[in-house]
């Protein structure tokens, strides 16, 4: 997993409440056995027409945000199902943050375990970043992880919130799976415990 | 001793290890596979060389790519990326010696299905799987949760989550149902009071008369759109009816195992002045037969009402609404039971079990479905299916007009051939009417089985009790 430090880049605005994990990978493409490629179908059916062709007004087609690298979003982001392919997709695109009121908790958790930092702010905070996201390609806004701070193009900086644990496999880049295996007598030690209070488990 | 809900029951029992900051390593109890969400999760074991840590309490079943046709033994009723998936799948559970049931297997079916049928699901259990309708499993008083593939990954090498605790909301049904009224219509009710976004960060736990009035499937059904209050986990206190579905499935305890199992699952209730950080309480009496008419599955209002308009919303809901009438091609003020559909869908994890399906014979028993209707049943194992033949149910949809199919996702999440055409308008017993869900363009109204099938018969959303009347 790729380190999260600090991050400047170009912000788009998607203010539509409840955008689902349908929209951001439609299931047609999670017929792969790899991680990797599906940038390209990132929101798909919002962002291409049925022939293929790009649909003009969709935010990431517009020549300002065609390098996002930060979504600006509206309430209850990553709703619907676990599928990881969606925080797959939005890397692939190049997307590593997204900042919204709310995100529904799978897609919230995955999203750390690949490298994307989801910040949750409140709805005054979103309302600044988001109108200043809409002022195109020149509002790159400034997210720093180790501080805990979004800037704004013009300079306004807001703190928030992240989980300790989280933060430091984001900063360090590091594999839950290597720490948890560190803990290995621990497990080992339930498992011997468990076997006599609940044999069948 | 500090009274605690089920939930910190359950989780106090699985906890393996707590970090200073309250990080907790959670113990899992059974880990449920399917083709989609685990291939890169096992390739990640390859590529690190670790093994399945438990593969005794792993258990794998395609459900989400698998034609639901009768002719689907023939390798050619699919498409090359989803035989992929499937043939992966299949792969990994021999390399990795854990319990499958492939698609020939009579038990195979949707995972949220096989998994209760079997056995694998019991009381005070923690359950996960990458998918996020495994809220299901926690109509038995398990702890069960979706998680992402590389939680997935995380669970094969260590048979453990890393975990933080959430809250506990209590949802409470008063009262008993009214006729018509069934399970779905009282988890489309919580969405609609509580919001796609009010369960989040909460294990929800449903209680009250109507709940407990429930059979196991009714609870699984109420328990599996708990993701879609925004919920991981939706749980339900176990009781005799609990242990009566449990006893003498192939893999629950047997003899002094099940006694013992037992007197422990009676523990598993929330104790009297437990604290809930959020309460919600329902008349059961209150609920209506309900239908979905935006594309959130808040967006739910019952039978007899009109579509609504999005001035009547505030906030960043007011877009959404504009949006999803466009969508849905519906306009404000027009009555919900003159909605006409094209096609009827009775399945999925949500209500693909055997009460749902008697439930819609039940209305369809001696009718015929609309011309020009399409109309399947897609049952949600081949136990199911065969029950359902048993009983003459299968009979009944075949009568009225219904494609009879094979176990599968099917519809629901459309991944295999079964999808709805742009425009083209469904009633779905399934669990998510988002955008494209059901096929690109696709229009879907979620609604109980027995509203399926009275909506097959008219050919328009119908308030399933006038069908009723007619039938007694």
């Amino acid at each position: 997993m790729d380190k999260f430090t600090t991050l400047t880049g170009i912000a788009a605005p998607m203010p539509l409440v409840n955008i689902d994990t349908d929209m951001i990978i439609p299931k047609q493409f999670l017929k792969t056995i790899k991680r990797s490629g599906l940038g390209v179908n990132l929101f798909d059916e919002m962002r291409y027409n049925l022939d293929g062709t790009e649909i003009e007004g969709f935010v990431l087609n517009q020549p300002a945000y065609r390098k996002a690298e930060i979504i600006v979003a509206g309430d209850n982001f990553g709703c619907g199902s676990s599928r990881e392919h969606a925080p797959w997709a939005l890397l692939d695109f190049g997307i590593r943050c997204v900042i919204s009121t709310s995100f529904a908790d799978i897609f919230y958790n995955n999203c750390f375990k690949n490298g994307i930092l989801p910040i949750v702010m409140p709805q005054e905070v979103v309302d600044v970043l988001m109108a200043d996201a809409k002022k195109g390609a020149n509002a790159r806004q400034t997210v720093d992880l180790v501080a805990q701070t979004v800037t704004t193009s013009d300079g306004q900086s807001f703190g928030f919130e992240v989980d300790g644990h989280r933060k430091h496999c984001l900063i360090n880049g590091l594999d839950d799976i290597g720490l948890t295996l560190e803990k290995a007598s621990a497990i080992d030690s339930f498992e011997k415990k468990n076997a006599v209070l609940h044999p069948w488990a | 001793m500090t009274a605690r809900t089920l939930y910190d029951k359950i989780w106090d029992d699985h906890v393996v290890h707590q970090a200073e900051d309250g990080t907790c390593l959670l113990y899992i109890d059974r880990h449920l596979v399917h083709e989609v969400t685990s291939p890169q999760a096992f390739e990640g074991l390859r590529m690190t060389g670790r093994k399945v840590r438990a593969p005794e309490k792993t258990i794998a079943v395609p459900d989400h790519n698998v034609p639901t046709t009768l002719d689907r033994a023939n390798a050619a009723t699919m498409t090359e990326d989803s035989r992929i998936q499937v043939q992966a799948l299949d792969q990994n559970a021999k390399d990795f010696g854990i319990h499958y049931y492939p698609v020939s297997d009579v038990r195979q079916g949707i995972v949220h299905i096989v998994g209760p049928e079997q056995g694998w699901t019991l009381p005070g259990m923690t359950v996960v799987c990458g998918d996020s309708h495994t809220a299901t499993h926690g109509a038995f008083g398990s702890l069960a949760h979706g998680i992402g593939t590389s939680e997935v990954e995380h669970v094969l090498a260590t048979q453990t989550l890393i975990q933080r605790k959430g809250l506990n909301f209590k949802v409470e049904i008063t009262g008993s149902l009214r006729p018509g009224v069934t399970a779905k219509d009282i988890t489309m009710a919580v969405i609609g009071e509580t919001g796609t976004a009010g369960g989040t960060g909460y294990v929800i736990e449903y209680c009250g008369q109507a709940i407990r009035e429930l059979s196991m499937e009714g609870r699984m059904t109420v328990c599996n759109m708990a993701i879609e209050g925004g919920a991981r986990a939706g749980l339900i206190a176990p009781d005799e009816k609990t242990f009566a579905y449990c006893m003498g499935r192939p893999h629950a305890p047997k003899g002094a195992a099940w006694e013992a199992a037992v007197t422990y699952w009676k523990t598993l209730f929330t104790d009297e002045g437990a604290h809930f950080d959020k309460v919600v309480t329902i008349k059961g009496e209150d609920i209506a037969p309900l239908v979905t008419w935006g594309t959130s599955p808040e967006d739910v209002l019952p039978i007899t009402a009109v579509v609504p308009s999005p001035s009547d919303f505030t906030g960043g809901k007011v877009e959404a609404v504009q949006r999803a009438l466009d969508y849905m091609g519906l306009v404000p003020g027009q009555k919900l039971s003159d909605i006409k559909i094209d096609t009827v869908f009775i399945g999925s994890c949500t209500n693909g079990r055997i009460e749902d399906l008697r439930a819609a014979a039940a209305i369809l028993k001696g009718k015929k479905k609309k011309d020009g209707i399409r109309a399947m049943v897609v049952p949600g194992s081949g136990l199911v299916r065969a029950q359902a033949e048993e009983e003459g149910l299968a009979q009944i949809f075949i009568d009225a007009g219904f494609e009879w199919r094979l176990a599968g996702c099917s519809m629901c999440l459309a991944m295999n051939p079964d999808q709805l055409a742009p425009g083209e308008r469904c009633a779905a017993t399934s669990n998510r009417n988002f955008e494209g869900r059901q096929g690109r363009g696709g229009r879907t109204h979620l609604l109980s089985p027995g509203m399926a099938a009275a909506a097959a018969i008219t050919g328009h959303l119908t308030d399933v009790r006038e069908l009723m009347a007619e039938t007694v």
